[in-house]
């Protein structure tokens, strides 16, 4: 039961933070980058969320921002995912040489904060979105590789695998097709995690100006402008970090709730009471 | 132990080669022909190729990433752009103010950890421990530099409590002063996660036989927690707040931008900016070794404290 509320109120929580974005794409009030001639206005029923210095409307820049930030998280979030569990897979079902050498990058890489990766790539490609969406694949790369290793290492041993293989399948047909399905969970619970980290770091990075180019909004980049003029005027400064900081707690939530209702050994744990 | 030493720091030293690589590939392979911004488009051939000789580029790249390898453990990590200056005492100083920054955000985050997580442990489940871990997830999603924008603005600048931000120099009079906020803006999401961690692992450690047997003695629930809970679930908060300290240096990037700090975070970004090649790649190979190192004293540590840990 306890995990549904969970659930619920990630779920929630996700909605709200979205809602500008989710509205957005049928309809979005203001032109985000038209400047307006009320400055800094407090919310009001034409400007739900006030407005920015340049009397840019911050609803609508919200929706348009959260566009960019909700798409390079997921793309990286995917590209990752897959790169990831292709590379950790492999090296958990075969061992040897080929998993010390992968395991081996996959722990370099680990070793790089995703904002030094987008820093370098930042340096050498640009301050574009290309080096950022690449940085986030890159810094959620390990976690899958790793969270895939560990499952077709335990379920190759498995009599099921053994079946397969002694009825003539190959190597690839089984890791796809009879050891794959069996971590689905665990990567699942991993990617929902790996989108609230991927969309934090997505506004760290705009917030230093990678990314997203100007004029066009970020939420990052939002804070960062309105940075100045807090708190004598707060509103500017308020949404965009409300929106992030309830978009990473709903994915947070998901996260914890999959993962409380997958995995039964975590689930013992929150049960237990001391008598 | 010997044996599980020597494959920990091998291992260790084989990471930060790969680390060296991806950084170099990075600065100084990826990013097009520095010779060619040196002497400008318009330059004659016999210039160009004098430009690539004195940069050192006609030699192929593995070759010039084993000399550079060499220079930066030799301590000669060239000239910043920028600044006209030897590019060391600048990650050093850089170091000097991000280094004590995550440590006090760690000792802040463990100060808020061990209480709460203690208080959520011990009645698992009950609403006082539901409400902690509501807390403790919202704190959790909290983006640092926000958090940053947010109390610089209220006990900076509307109560004139701490400074709002810059960094006057270790031994001047506001020195500690100007990094307690952002030491806090670190802290708190991270203490928060941190928490969670005491919570979870304190939470097996009461399941187990032994608490019983002391419950069974009557002992006082103060001491059971105290000494023969905490004790026990000690290795993997410790473990996780090695890490927490490699994901500080990483936060204090951020956060230094958000308060104007000389670290190292501030350094790179402004390296990035000024396209200062020979900077960022110091300041990038610092940071990222900085991870793997405290990693590898986490994990020994692990080793020390939990002997079961050392096969493997």
């Amino acid at each position: 039961m306890r995990r549904h509320v969970g659930l619920w109120t990630g779920v929630i929580c996700l909605t709200l933070a979205a809602s500008p974005v989710l509205v957005g794409l049928v309809w979005v009030p203001w032109d985000p980058l038209s400047l307006g001639p009320e400055r800094l206005a407090a919310p009001s029923v034409s400007h739900p969320m006030g407005t920015d210095w340049f009397g840019r409307d911050t609803w609508s820049r919200l929706a348009i921002g959260g566009r960019a930030s909700f798409a390079v998280a997921l793309l990286s979030v995917a590209a990752g995912g897959i790169a990831g569990t292709a590379l950790g897979g492999f090296a958990g079902y075969v061992g040897g040489t080929w998993d010390e050498i992968t395991m081996r990058l996959v722990d370099a890489l680990l070793a790089f904060p995703a904002l030094l990766l987008a820093l370098l790539l930042g340096a050498a490609w640009g301050p574009g979105l290309a080096g950022v969406a690449t940085a986030l694949a890159l810094f959620n790369l390990p976690f899958f590789a790793r969270v895939a290793r560990a499952g077709f290492r335990s379920i190759r041993e498995r009599e099921f695998v053994l079946a397969a293989r002694a009825s003539g399948a190959r190597g690839g047909w089984i890791m796809v097709r009879h050891i794959a399905p069996n971590i689905a969970s665990p990567l699942l619970v991993q990617a929902t995690v790996g989108l609230g980290a991927a969309l934090l770091a997505e506004s760290s990075l705009s917030y230093l100006r990678l990314g997203v180019q100007p004029p066009y909004p970020a939420w990052g980049r939002m804070l960062r402008e309105a940075q100045d003029f807090f708190p004598h005027y707060p509103w500017p400064a308020v949404f965009p970090g409300l929106a992030l900081a309830l978009a990473v707690l709903g994915l947070n939530l998901i996260g914890d709730a999959l993962r409380d209702s997958l995995d039964p050994v975590l689930r013992r744990v929150i049960r237990l009471r001391p008598s | 132990m010997i044996g599980h030493l020597v494959r920990r720091v091998g291992g260790a030293g084989l990471t930060l080669l790969v680390v060296a690589l991806f950084v170099f590939v990075a600065v100084q392979v990826v990013p097009g022909d520095p010779a060619r911004v040196v002497v400008g488009p318009d330059a004659s051939p016999e210039d160009y190729a004098a430009a690539r000789t004195r940069l050192g580029l006609d030699t192929p790249w593995p070759v010039r990433f084993v000399s550079w390898v060499g220079a930066f453990v030799a301590g000669d990590w060239g000239d910043s752009l920028l600044y006209n200056r030897p590019v060391r005492p600048l990650v050093l100083s850089g170091l000097a103010v991000t280094l004590p920054l995550a440590g006090l955000a760690l000792g802040m985050a463990l100060l808020l950890a061990l209480p709460l997580g203690t208080i959520a442990a011990g009645r698992v489940g009950g609403w006082l421990d539901m409400g902690t871990v509501g807390f403790l997830q919202l704190g959790t999603a909290l983006p640092e530099f926000w958090l940053g924008i947010l109390l610089v603005g209220l006990v900076a600048v509307a109560w004139r409590l701490l400074p709002a931000g810059g960094f006057p120099g270790w031994g001047e009079p506001r020195a500690v002063a100007s990094l307690v906020l952002p030491a806090l803006s670190l802290a708190l999401p991270r203490g928060a996660y941190l928490a969670r961690m005491v919570r979870a692992s304190l939470a097996d450690v009461l399941a187990e036989d032994y608490v019983r047997s002391a419950r069974a003695k009557g002992l006082p629930e103060l001491r059971i927690v105290a000494v023969h809970a905490l004790r026990n679930a000690l290795v993997p908060i410790l473990t996780t707040a090695g890490l927490t300290l490699a994901r500080l240096v990483a936060g204090a990037m951020v956060v230094e931008n958000v308060f104007g700090l000389p670290g190292l975070g501030r350094l790179t970004v402004v390296a990035v900016e000024g396209r200062d090649l020979p900077l960022l790649a110091s300041a990038a190979a610092v940071v990222a070794g900085l991870v793997v190192i405290v990693s590898l004293v986490v994990d020994l540590g692990y080793a020390l404290l939990d002997p079961r840990m050392r096969e493997r």
